[in-house]
């Protein structure tokens, strides 16, 4: 299995934390992240409409992430890592990003899927245009982002 | 020839998704290409901006002083925010 895929489709996250250990009886630490679509402020439930697509870089979003995960491997002794990105058009409640990382240790599977989120949210070229009530907009990047990726430096 | 991709509110401002562009004689690097696209005027002044702009060279980003040649796929974008 790849460890990156970049899809429109919905994933199964209980399918892929169960496939990063199988067979592996050296993994004694899985950890996940899972990143949703949320509702706009403003735009409560069965009130405004809102929604996001998703925007991305074919070829070198697959590459970007593909960097990414390797960069971590280096890092930590990692026994699987798992990368799912979705583009496309979202709603409130649906999965964007799931990383899973697996190692023998709780430490080591934390560290490296937080490292990932944080290199993801400021390195591979996705870019996301929110549909509120008020019309569309492109989301601006946030300065947070940059200083939670330094922190690894 | 190089190609030359526009993504996310970029594209929308310029009105085009990619170009191919003959490299014009002098022009080398990412810096003198944005100055170059920058004199088309408009919309395209964006490309002079350096603060919200972004720049990937054969699909790695790269910084103002990345070289250019023939064959190469620029791409030009503002700051990511997937995740």
């Amino acid at each position: 299995m790849n460890a990156v895929s970049v899809q429109s489709e919905p994933f199964d996250v209980g399918a892929e934390i169960a496939a990063i250990s199988a067979g592996r009886t050296g993994v004694g630490a899985v950890a996940s992240f899972i990143g949703l679509v949320r509702e706009l402020e403003g735009c409560a439930s069965g009130q405004g409409q809102s929604a996001m697509t998703l925007e991305h870089y074919p070829g070198m979003t697959e590459a970007a992430l593909e960097d990414i995960v390797g960069q971590a491997r280096g890092r930590w002794q990692l026994q699987g890592v798992r990368v799912i990105h979705r583009f496309g058009r979202l709603t409130p409640g649906d999965a964007i990003v799931l990383v899973i990382t697996a190692a023998a240790h709780r430490g080591e599977a934390f560290a490296a899927c937080e490292f990932i989120m944080d290199y993801l949210k400021t390195r591979a070229p996705f870019w996301k245009k929110e549909e509120g009530r008020d019309g569309a907009h492109w989301v601006d990047a946030r300065e947070e982002d940059d200083a939670a990726a330094a922190r690894w430096d | 020839m190089i190609k030359i991709l526009y993504f996310a509110g970029l594209r929308e401002a310029l009105g085009i998704s990619g170009e191919e562009l003959a490299l014009p004689p002098g022009v080398n690097d990412v810096a003198l290409l944005r100055a170059h696209l920058a004199e088309r005027g408009e919309a395209w002044n964006a490309l002079a901006a350096t603060r919200n702009l972004r720049t990937a060279v054969n699909q790695r980003l790269a910084g103002a002083a990345a070289t250019l040649a023939d064959g190469d796929e620029v791409a030009f974008f503002p700051p990511v925010t997937g995740g």
